[in-house]
């Protein structure tokens, strides 16, 4: 496979046809409206692809829900508002053991915001988002290539768990042009029996999140629960940059993490040993990580396109074992590297 | 040898029904097993129970279901028939989860002309949450919600779905039923079936609005609610059949062959 240059929405796309998706629906909203449409264009020329343009958010989920249960492989994309609609089905889904792919390229907030690159939800993402007990598996691609191998990824994790996946973007990655070279998939392995496709001269099945016997639905709950451990467990992913000799580390993640590079690399030419920490599995938080590394590195800088969220998982990994500092550019503004740097550079002339 | 004239659908699963005695849904369950029976077509059929006093009908149908959050199930059954067009899809709703909170899934559902089949039950009032005011509900009809009855001033008028829904371009086939007496069970069960062969000879959107009794939250006996629908729900909904597009696209399709 050639090495290609595709905006990271349309990476996205390609990258979900390439895994066998054959149903997507969705509804515009900026800045993800590339995605849509390279579904639009791309999709229904398969034997078997399906896309609807759905009316409102809240109906995309539910389609990519029917469909999933039908057994096909499914995604929906949106951004920020339109992912909080999505909720209900996301919680939906997570009940019901419904795999599928929700991408959200995130935007500024609260409320309408803007069309500006920003990382605001990442508590809605990374804490179910819906109601009730339940997680959702959230990968933070940070660059185009990343893109293209976490969403072939995404699909195999939503068939393996049995659960809606998401991928959790920002503006920048969605709107950015970059090269990027499209793995081989690995062939679907998900079976027939967890599909509803009519029973057939057999038994009936049926699919449901209502349980009305509470002792029924505890025991749903702890179902999940178990579920949720072993991918805690299993499935945290992360990078760790110029780590070795580093008297602070930035965590970081998606377009934020870049930009730290950016920064490191300006602060490393001035000698101060900075190295970046980089959750790419953002739930499950690869927390036991970044927890041994506190036993070397004392000094933590979160750095994030929000007011502070992820470091809160932060705080909770590093367990007081560290000191934290946090710079935040919230509502869409996105700062440069040589900003972050000199940010950077005030608090690491602070340690002593 | 003796005629079998009357058994257990086979569709029905044997399961006590919950619902209250003098319900519509339990006929409704029936009349559907009873027309998936006749048809042959437990094995393709698959079902979408709505959040409401149905969602439990999995206990019931025979066929495989999949709950739809509420006001959801057309919108889930679109993404089923789109991914199995050969199998028979329908939704089953109530006039909540249609016509206020599932009202744009519905509307668009029909107007792309999903090849599915919605039963929608109009018993003019929210049933499993304890007879609030439905969007169905009728002018002065007192509920827990319009505790003086339904002022229009204040709460809106009683939304026709069947009216309006035949205006949708994309709807083929589209009658009202009521279930208050056998004559009108059986123009139900008629009028569910063509709309199963409707889907099946892949002519697209297809909705049967059933007037439906509620005696538990209408307050009524039972007979008293079966004459209610015929003296008042009636006259506010008349029953009929408000299109019907199935002659006309299967003389098109012949036409075109």
């Amino acid at each position: 496979m050639n090495k290609v240059l595709m905006s990271g929405n349309n990476i996205i796309g390609e990258a979900a046809i390439r895994a066998g998706c054959r149903f997507y629906a969705g509804y515009p909203i900026t800045p993800q409206n590339e995605l849509t449409e390279y579904m639009a264009e791309h999709i229904r020329s398969i034997e078997g692809g399906v896309f609807i343009q759905s009316e409102s958010e809240i109906a995309a989920i539910n389609m990519i829900a029917g469909a999933s249960a039908a057994g096909l492989r499914v995604m929906t994309s949106s951004s920020s508002p339109g992912i909080s609609l999505k909720q209900e089905g996301i919680s939906s889904m997570a009940a019901c053991e419904l795999p599928g792919l929700i991408v959200n390229i995130m935007r500024g907030g609260p409320g309408l915001g803007n069309i500006r690159p920003a990382q605001g939800d990442y508590f809605q993402a990374t804490r179910g988002g819906g109601h009730g007990d339940y997680r959702t598996i959230v990968l933070g691609p940070a660059t185009g290539q990343e893109l293209a191998d976490l969403t072939m990824d995404a699909f195999d994790l939503a068939d393996q768990y049995r659960t809606p996946v998401m991928i959790l973007a920002d503006g920048m990655m969605g709107q950015m042009m970059e090269p990027v070279i499209f793995k081989k998939p690995n062939p679907r392995n998900y079976p027939e029996k967890f599909m509803l496709r009519g029973a057939g001269s057999g038994k009936s099945k049926f699919i449901r999140g209502l349980l009305l016997d509470p002792i029924d639905s505890e025991g749903h709950n702890w179902k999940l629960a178990r579920k949720y451990a072993v991918i805690a467990q299993h499935e945290t992913r992360h990078e760790e940059y110029l780590i070795s000799d580093a008297e602070m580390v930035i965590v970081a993640y998606g377009t934020a993490a870049r930009i730290a590079k950016g920064a490191i690399k300006r602060l490393r030419d001035h000698g101060l040993k900075v190295g970046l920490f980089r959750p790419i599995t953002l739930w499950p938080f690869p927390e036991l990580k970044l927890r041994s590394l506190s036993s070397r590195v004392k000094n933590f800088l979160v750095f994030e396109m929000s007011t502070g969220q992820m470091l809160e998982d932060v705080r909770l990994a590093l367990q007081g074992y560290a000191n934290i500092d946090f710079h935040g550019r919230p509502g869409g503004a996105v700062p440069t590297p040589a900003e972050l740097a000199n940010v950077v550079a005030k608090f690491y002339n602070k340690i002593d | 040898m003796a005629k079998i004239v009357f058994q257990h659908p086979q569709s029905l699963k044997h399961s006590i029904f919950h619902y209250c005695p003098g319900c519509g849904h339990s006929i409704v369950h029936r009349i559907a097993c009873e027309v998936i029976d006749e048809m042959g077509i437990r094995g393709i059929t698959i079902g979408v129970p709505p959040a409401g006093c149905a969602v439990l009908a999995y206990n019931y149908f025979d066929v495989d279901m999949i709950e739809a959050p509420h006001g959801r199930g057309p919108a889930m059954a679109s993404g089923i028939k789109r991914s199995l067009p050969d199998r028979v899809v329908f939704s089953y709703q109530g006039d909540g989860d249609l016509a206020a909170i599932g009202m744009a899934e519905s509307f668009h559902a029909a107007n792309r002309g999903e090849n599915i089949t919605v039963i929608f039950i109009n018993n003019a009032v929210y049933g499993m949450t304890g007879g609030q005011m439905a969007p169905t509900t009728m002018l002065n009809q007192k509920t827990t919600t319009s505790p003086a009855g339904r002022q229009q001033r204040l709460d809106g008028y009683p939304v026709k779905v069947s009216e309006i829904f035949s205006k949708i371009g994309g709807v083929t086939y589209l009658e009202r039923c009521s279930v208050s007496s056998p004559a009108g069970v059986n123009k139900t069960k008629k009028a569910i079936k063509k709309a199963f062969q409707c889907q099946l000879d892949g002519l697209g959107f297809s909705m049967i609005e059933v007037l439906s009794m509620c005696p538990t939250n209408w307050k009524m006996s039972s007979v008293d609610s079966c004459k209610w629908i015929d003296d008042v729900l009636a006259k506010e909904f008349p029953p009929g059949i408000y299109k019907d597009e199935i002659a006309a696209l299967k003389k098109a399709a012949e036409g075109r062959s």
